[in-house]
């Protein structure tokens, strides 16, 4: 009886190792042999919206603090392009791998485990959540728009929301039925939270009950952190939004794992 | 000879379908083990447990002296999986797609530089290492998805339906690579619904139907033992049939099976019977060695099992 539920305990605890790196030089190979066609969105909605709101739109609209608009978003892009590229990735990208290239079958009969597909995906998506943050960051600081050397914090910083944004939508993609039905999660999701995390105006400016929305979303929370680091206005309460990140990845990770699992081994 | 896998009233259910109803079997190192069986017979299921991708309900399954609960990553070491859908990278290179996979198992960078040179001659597939998937033959795929199987040096390959859909010419070359393989004692466990490739392939063959083993032997063993030595097919109008079967009743060492317009007699003795003799009235009537599809067709019946 106690060997029965031990073996079974054995079976069910997730089986993670550094054979997940494996997975992920798995992604980056195949990255760098389609590199042209992957960065194009990447590379060019940055520009686009730093150009159209900053530059088109920003020229009508004043700031109280005196900053100009273009200035005031341009921290906020660092977190939001991003996430859609980490979301991207763990959503259309891991689906496709999953269930239309079986990319997931083919490396499970090797040593490597499940879980550390599952977490080679959501390294990876995070990987794609940094290469953006990085450009985004080179462009806004030719483009002046970085104020404090601190900004150099947001590489690293930018692993927390990269793994948060990886780990929220591959739990997703672990229940989604079809590769069209994750367009639920985008329109639903991460759409309103490209728009609503306080990018392009002060979350302030929101009544009351949509200000308290927008704490739970987690986009928020990396818009104020970088916000504070490119401006060089760093306080406590920015730990309290890390610590948010860190708490809400963690949990995800583990949903994730354990829903991919449910999922895949029948 | 050693065992090489074990597998001991092995069940697999899923809610409440049995896929592998408490099978048994054991295979020995350097040999070709065969699962024939329609679809749906719990053959692929069978091998899913075998490669530790999915758990057993209950039983007993070793491989390479490792219980498949414990010890799934050092047995997955051991084994060369060929699946039976074509899941190879398509953005990757054939040679990017070995070394990628080479790297699953923590292989030296320069073993599997080497490893892939030599599959690739192996394989046909020299001239083709900088292609893409895509612009492969499918008889080159599996034969990459072969090669793939084998970049760890495996104890067992394991190869799930390995010429299903490929033409002769393609099926025929993927065998010859396979014979080849077993010459050079690499044990492999292999399952199909191709007569002839278990036929020609396999030193021991288990039917699968059901979720359970109903027959073992070696292909020559089965035959003689369920079909006989020789066939003869009636094929006779349905007015003229009774007559022939209730001749054909009272024969020793003859078993008569009915199949729509067709009526099957099976040989089953060799004392000097001579089905020629019979001198039956039909539209046609071919004569035949009996083979394994006889066998396979008699014990798992003729309708459709799905």
């Amino acid at each position: 009886m106690n060997a029965i539920a031990l073996r079974r305990r054995a079976i069910i605890r997730p089986d993670v190792s550094l054979r997940a790196l494996r997975v992920w030089q798995r992604h980056r190979d195949v990255y760098l042999q389609l590199w042209k066609s992957e960065l194009i969105w990447p590379l060019v909605e940055p520009l686009i919206t730093l150009f159209a709101l900053g530059v088109g739109l920003g020229g009508l609209v004043e700031l109280e603090s005196g900053q100009s608009y273009i200035e005031f978003i341009a921290p906020g892009l660092l977190a939001v392009w991003p996430m859609w590229s980490a979301s991207a990735e763990c959503g259309w990208g891991s689906f496709f791998r999953m269930e239309n290239q079986r990319t997931f079958d083919a490396i499970v009969a090797t040593p490597v485990s499940i879980e550390d597909v599952i977490t080679g995906e959501i390294l990876w998506g995070a990987t794609r959540a940094l290469i953006s943050t990085a450009y985004i960051l080179v462009v806004i600081s030719a483009w002046g728009l970085v104020d404090s050397p601190l900004a150099l914090l947001v590489l690293p910083a930018a692993v927390i929301p990269g793994i948060m944004f990886a780990s929220i939508s591959l739990s997703y993609t672990s229940v989604a039925w079809s590769i069209s039905s994750l367009n639920y999660f985008f329109a639903v999701f991460i759409t309103p939270m490209f728009w609503l995390a306080g990018v392009f105006f002060p979350v302030e400016r929101l009544p009351e009950w949509a200000q308290t929305v927008a704490w739970w979303l987690p986009a928020t929370h990396a818009v104020k952190v970088y916000r504070a680091l490119t401006s060089g206005e760093l306080g406590w309460s920015h730990l309290g939004d890390v610590v948010w990140m860190v708490v809400v990845a963690a949990a995800f990770y583990v949903i994730a794992l354990y829903s991919m699992r449910r999922r895949l081994v029948k | 000879m050693s065992e090489i896998i074990r597998a001991r009233d092995i069940v697999k259910r899923y809610g409440t379908f049995t896929a592998v109803d408490g099978i048994s079997f054991s295979v020995t190192a350097g040999e070709c083990f065969g699962f024939l069986g329609p679809n749906g017979a719990g053959k692929t299921t069978t091998i899913r447990m075998i490669t530790c991708v999915s758990p057993l309900t209950a039983g007993e399954l070793t491989v390479d002296g490792m219980d498949v609960r414990q010890e799934p990553r050092r047995i997955k070491a051991a084994l060369g999986v060929v699946p039976q859908d074509n899941n190879l990278d398509p953005d990757l290179s054939v040679r990017q797609n070995l070394r990628v996979y080479g790297r699953y198992f923590d292989l030296p960078r320069r073993l599997v530089e080497e490893r892939i040179d030599e599959s690739l001659a192996l394989f046909q597939l020299s001239d083709r290492a900088n292609a893409r998937i895509a612009s492969l033959s499918s008889g080159m795929q599996r034969r990459l998805t072969v090669a793939r199987g084998l970049i760890n040096a495996p104890k067992i390959l394991v190869l799930d339906e390995p010429t299903t859909g490929l033409d002769p010419q393609a099926r025929h070359l993927v065998w010859q690579k396979l014979r080849y393989l077993r010459s050079q004692g690499v044990t492999m466990l292999l399952t199909t619904h191709y007569m002839e490739e278990a036929a020609h392939l396999c030193d021991r063959i288990v039917i699968v139907y059901q979720g359970k083993i109903i027959a073992e032997g070696t292909s020559a063993e089965l035959v003689e033992r369920f079909a006989g030595r020789q066939v003869v097919e009636l094929h006779v109008g349905e007015g003229d049939r009774a007559p022939i079967v209730e001749r054909l009743a009272g024969l020793e060492g003859v078993s008569v099976e009915e199949v729509e317009d067709i009526i099957y007699v099976y040989v089953l003795s060799e004392n000097g019977f001579d089905p020629a003799g019979l001198k039956l009235e039909a539209t046609r009537v071919v004569y035949r060695q009996a083979n394994l599809e006889d066998v396979f067709l008699r014990l798992t019946g003729r309708g459709l099992a799905e």
